[in-house]
Formats: structure tokens, C-alpha cells, sequence
């Protein structure tokens, strides 16, 4: 309450979560300011639930301080941080109606019933669900649900909202509505969320600064943009989206510029981790590598899958090599038919190889 | 007709084919085994010695010897019941979190397998006035020997009623309480509910339909109970229970048919208490105890 409108940043040092002798979570460290929307991202097990969960105080850290300014708060109770937490299943009280689950944090801080009923009913309008106020979450459909969550969660005006895969129950199209929901409500907060998703179009889509986990340690924090353009290691970029790999040796080095030879032709990119030895690896999205002329330079490859997108084909071949290589076509290709694929050197990233 | 559905199909669509008759077995055994001697001591305790239609029903509920095995019988399955479950609670709150869950679980259920006679004979070696846990007591100097009398009367009964029915009591409110989404409890506390309030305005409303349950099949067991009021009892007083009186009607005075009035009274009693308990629950909410769907 008193909090939001003093505290500036929330500080993770070296946060560390051990589970036996799994570190499920290794030196944490990031300044979030206030006002920031923070997507942590990785797969399954990279130890964003397990961030999200000390942060909230559900698990205690091994190793490490978390700070709300100059105040420390990892070693305070749960129900003493006062941040707000949308589950992944909700976990909305099936007894209470909308209203009472809402209004449950204020109760529980003794706000008084007059004080409380205006704050209630603000955050049930900021989420749209005025006219289910007085249902049970049990009669409500997933996206409302998924709503009276996070009403619950705001409503205590938290400086920290936390949220853990709070979309991933939802159909497709729903998702995309309350992605525009969240970023929506989060601006008109002020607070900080923190938001766990293994899907890099929501974070691209939601958040300010993303922070990439893989095996429980930070691969890179940057601006959707940065990580969209420039992913700092290998594994990021696979996880943005570049699904092309293709190995090869360094002939030619020009301070960033590289020309790698790979299955039987040439391959310029741009380094973005320093190569250690001959080996590399580049990587292209499915985009950037398209069909070209036949006497153009490009990798050769036999067409094994094509898939209507809409505007355009998505397309999946293999080298003689054996690489594969995933691209956009304009027309559709036969599965089988040769094709020759090219990329813009600057959209070709490259990686130290094995 | 040949355009007839055929019998057999019409027949399945309501329900009823070949796996229907599987249930044969199951509902001839009930009928004859159940039903029937039911039955028959319904009609039975209306068929007196002295040849009145409510002739049984009138002289237990005109002798106080009779009539107040009634209470007598409440008075320990109440308690028992209330107290049991007092303790079932947090015990399963405990063991819901735990890890080695199913060795605790088999320790606490093993007094089920062993009876009520072998607890009883047990319990009169300990809490006797020779037992182990009489003589600790004096040993201590805090009690004399004639102050401790934990058999042969009303608590005797009330301590072999808490052990042999608190395992059966455990299990049921385990499962209640492990039904219940600890999301809920996590997200209580995001909200700032400590402890005691996570308790009372999440899990306490959750379990009440479950506990009701729980309440009324426990009640049921300790209300029929006879070998450990003989045992252990004062059979001839403060522990005459209902199937005391049951009993000695039956093989005692050879009168069946007043037996037969005394069960059916005892059952009438279970149910009374049974369907108010149930009752008291649809005043709670009684839908799934999980976060609903995800």
C-alpha cells in the first residue's frame, strides 16, 4: 500500500535455490525498477518457477538477498511481502464468490468492509468483470477466471506483481486477448510484474526486459528487440526462434563478419559470441532464409515438408549433410523438389561450435 | 416388424445388458443377507409377547434401564467422534506434507487390523491398576493408585473407542484434506493470511462437507459399539450401551422381537444424528475443493 508509492527497485543478489544437489536456481542477480515489466523466460526447468516462487516467498533461497530497496525481504513470510501472485491454475478460492476472492487480501489486512468495498469493485472493473461479481470461480468460464486472478492480486495495490504462466490454460485466441489485458492493467498500475512464460512471443509481446534462464542461471537480460536481433549464446537463439543451425569451419574473418563453409558452399554471418576455435555454428529464423535463383549463391537442399501459413509457406529441408534448414517460401513447394536457400549475411548470427 | 430396433439394443440404450447382469450376485446377497433380515426385524419388533402392535416400543421407551442406553451410547460415540477428529485434523495436515507419507500412514492404520478385543485385552494390561501406564503414573508421586481408573468404566471405553476409531477417522480426513489444491494455501498467504487465517477461511469452509462425512461414519461405528463396552466397560451401568441392551433382550430374556425393537431404535438414532450432521452441511459450500479448472 504505503509501499507502491515509495519503493524504487527490487534487487535480486545472487539468489540461489538448491534441491538436494540440484541447483535449481544459481546467482540471480537483477535490478528491476519500478514500473518495469519483467518476462522470465526459458524452458521448462530452466528455474523461472523457482525464481518466481523465492521472489514470492513459497520457497525459500538457499544462497543470496533479495531487497525491496534498502529493505530485505527474503527472509519475510510469505504473507508479509504483501506482492501480489497469479498462479498458473488460478488457485481461486471455489468458496468465495468473485467479490470475496478479491477482496480477500484487503480483508485479511484489516482494511474495514467501507473501505475496502470501493477497491474491490475498482479492481473487478479494471479486469471487466463487473457483472460477475457475485458468481463462484467454478461458474465462470477459464479467461474470467484467469481475470479474477488477477483482480485478486492487484487489489492489494502490491509493488510487485508476479505472475506464473498465467496464460497457459487458455485457448489461443483468448491468450492473445488478455496478453493486450495484462500489459493493459500492468501500465495502469505502476507496479513491477514479473512474468514467467516459456512462450518468447509473450515476453517479446508483454515485456520491457526479458531475462533468459537456462539451468537455473541467466543467458542473457536485454529489450525484446536485442534479443530478438542479437541473442547473446547459441541456446537463445534457439529459443528465438532460430530454428536453422547449420555447422561449419571459419574461412574468411573480417573483424564481425565471418564466411563459414558449410556443406559444400559458403555462408557469411555475423559473429555474436566470440568463436573460440574453427568450429561455428550459424543460425537463421525461418524468415530470413528464403528460396533464391538457382544460379544465386545459397545452400542446397530437398524439400521434405511445406505448410500453409497464410500469407506464406513455412518450409523444412535437408542438406546432404544432413542439416536441416527451416524457411518461408512464397510459393508451394513440392516435398522432394530441389531447392536453393539464401539469408541476408546480417540476419546469418554465428555461434562457437562444437 | 423388420425395421424394428431389436430388443437387445433397445434394452442397452436404457442401460441394462450383458454387463448389467454382473450385478446379480452383488444385489441377491444384499437382498438375502441385508434386506431381507432387515426386514424381518422390522416386522419382528412389532410382533411383541404380549401380542400389542407397539408393545416393545412402549416398554423401552417407559423403562429408564432401557431408554437410557440411548444416551448412554450418545454420550460416548459424541465425544469420541468430536474428539477423534480434533485430532484426525492436524495429524493429516502434518502427514499431507510429509514425504515418507505411506509409512506413517501404515503405523497409524495398523489398530484396524487388530480388532477391538485385542486393543481391549491390550489396554487392560496397560491402563489396569498393575499396567504400565498406572504404575509410571504412581511412580511419579503425583497419583495415588485408587485415584487412576481408566478401565472398567465410562473412560475405559471412551480410550479404546479413540484408538480403534481414530486410524479410520485419520484415513478419511487425509484424503479430505489432501484433496484440497495447496495452490490455495500459497495463494492465501500471497494475500497476506497467516497461518491460523489460511486455516480458517480457506481449508476449515473446504473440509466441513468432508468432516461431515467423516463426523457421521465414525459416529455410526462408535455408536454400535459392544465388545470394548464389555471389556472395558461397566456394562452393568455407565457403560450399559444400546447393544448392550440389545444383546440381553436377544440372549439373555430370549426376546427377540424386543431385540429386534432395540436395533431398530439404535437405528433410528444413527440416523437421526446422521441426516442432522448431513444437513448442517448444504448450509456449506460443497463444489470441487481445487482451484476449478487448470
Amino acid at each position: 500500500m504505503s509501499l507502491l508509492s515509495s519503493f524504487k527497485s527490487l534487487r535480486l543478489e545472487g539468489v540461489s535455490r538448491d534441491f538436494g544437489v540440484v541447483n535449481a536456481l544459481r546467482d540471480l542477480t537483477l535490478e528491476i525498477k519500478r514500473g518495469e515489466f519483467i518476462a522470465l523466460l526459458g524452458p521448462s526447468g530452466c528455474g523461472k518457477s523457482t525464481a518466481l516462487n523465492c521472489i514470492a516467498g513459497l520457497l525459500p533461497t538457499t544462497r543470496g538477498q533479495i531487497m525491496l530497496d534498502d529493505k530485505r525481504i527474503d527472509t519475510l513470510p510469505t504473507e508479509d511481502r504483501g506482492f501480489g501472485m497469479v498462479f498458473q491454475n488460478y488457485a481461486l478460492f471455489p468458496h468465495m464468490t468473485v467479490r470475496a476472492n478479491v477482496g480477500f487480501g484487503l480483508k485479511m489486512r484489516g482494511v474495514s468492509k467501507a473501505e475496502a468495498a470501493p477497491r474491490v469493485e475498482q479492481a473487478i472493473r479494471t479486469v471487466r468483470l463487473d457483472t460477475q461479481a457475485h458468481k463462484l470461480p467454478g461458474h465462470l468460464s477459464g479467461g474470467q477466471q484467469q481475470r479474477v486472478a488477477i483482480a485478486r492480486a492487484i487489489a492489494i495495490d502490491p509493488p510487485l506483481v508476479l505472475m506464473d504462466e498465467p496464460l497457459s490454460n487458455l485457448d489461443a485466441k483468448l491468450r492473445l486477448e488478455m496478453r493486450q489485458e495484462i500489459r493493459r492493467i500492468h501500465q495502469s498500475l505502476g507496479c513491477i510484474t514479473i512474468y514467467v512464460t516459456h512462450d518468447q512471443d509473450e515476453a517479446l509481446s508483454l515485456a520491457d526486459r526479458i531475462v533468459v534462464l537456462r539451468d537455473g542461471t541467466i543467458r542473457q537480460v536485454g529489450a525484446p528487440e536485442d534479443l530478438y536481433a542479437r541473442p547473446a549464446h547459441l541456446d537463445v537463439a534457439e529459443f528465438m526462434g532460430f530454428r536453422t543451425r547449420i555447422a561449419g569451419r571459419v574461412q574468411a574473418k573480417d573483424g564481425n563478419r565471418v564466411q563459414l563453409a558449410v556443406s559444400g558452399t559458403t555462408l557469411d554471418g555475423v559473429v555474436q559470441e566470440a568463436l573460440t576455435g574453427d568450429a561455428a555454428i550459424a543460425a537463421i529464423r525461418p524468415d530470413d532464409l528464403v528460396p533464391v535463383a538457382p544460379d544465386a549463391h545459397g545452400i542446397d537442399g530437398v524439400v521434405e515438408a511445406i505448410e500453409y501459413r497464410g500469407r506464406d509457406f513455412f518450409g523444412q529441408a535437408r542438406t546432404k549433410g544432413g542439416d536441416e534448414l527451416f524457411f518461408r517460401s512464397e510459393q508451394r513447394l513440392a516435398p522432394g523438389a530441389s531447392v536453393r536457400l539464401g539469408a541476408e549475411p546480417h540476419r546469418v548470427l554465428v555461434y562457437p561450435g562444437a | 416388424m423388420a425395421d424394428a430396433i431389436p430388443l437387445r439394443a433397445r434394452l442397452a440404450a436404457k442401460g441394462l445388458d450383458g454387463v448389467t447382469l454382473l450385478v446379480l450376485p452383488a444385489a441377491a446377497l444384499l437382498l438375502a443377507l441385508f434386506l431381507y433380515p432387515f426386514g424381518y426385524g422390522l416386522w419382528l419388533s412389532f410382533r411383541p409377547k404380549d401380542g400389542s402392535l407397539l408393545g416393545n416400543y412402549a416398554r423401552f421407551f417407559s423403562d429408564p434401564f432401557l431408554y437410557d442406553t440411548i444416551f448412554t451410547t450418545l454420550a460416548l460415540a459424541v465425544p469420541v467422534t468430536i474428539v477423534n477428529l480434533l485430532f484426525a485434523v492436524p495429524v493429516a495436515f502434518r502427514v499431507r506434507l510429509m514425504r515418507h507419507q505411506r509409512l506413517l500412514t501404515t503405523i497409524l492404520v495398523l489398530p484396524i487390523t487388530l480388532g477391538t478385543v485385542l486393543v481391549a485385552e491390550g489396554m487392560l494390561n496397560y491402563f489396569g491398576p498393575q499396567g504400565w501406564f498406572t504404575r509410571a503414573l504412581v511412580s511419579t508421586g503425583l497419583f495415588n493408585a485408587s485415584s487412576i481408573k481408566l478401565v472398567h468404566n465410562y473412560w475405559g471405553v471412551f480410550l479404546s473407542l479413540l484408538i480403534t476409531g481414530f486410524p479410520f477417522t485419520f484415513l478419511l480426513t487425509l484424503s479430505y484434506v489432501t484433496g484440497i489444491d495447496p495452490g490455495l494455501e500459497q495463494a492465501a498467504a500471497t494475500l497476506g493470511a497467516r497461518a491460523a487465517e489460511r486455516f480458517r477461511h480457506v481449508f476449515l469452509p473446504l473440509l466441513v462437507p468432508g468432516l461431515a462425512i467423516t463426523f457421521c461414519l465414525s459416529f455410526v461405528q462408535a455408536y454400535s459399539v459392544f465388545p470394548s463396552a464389555v471389556l472395558l466397560g461397566a456394562p452393568a451401568g455407565p457403560t450399559r450401551v444400546i447393544s448392550i441392551a440389545a444383546y440381553q433382550a436377544a440372549f439373555e430374556e430370549y426376546d427377540y422381537s424386543l431385540a429386534s425393537a432395540i436395533a431398530m431404535i439404535m437405528g433410528a438414532v444413527q440416523l437421526v444424528v446422521v441426516v442432522a450432521v448431513l444437513a448442517l452441511r448444504n448450509l456449506f459450500y460443497r463444489g470441487p475443493a481445487a482451484g476449478a479448472k487448470g
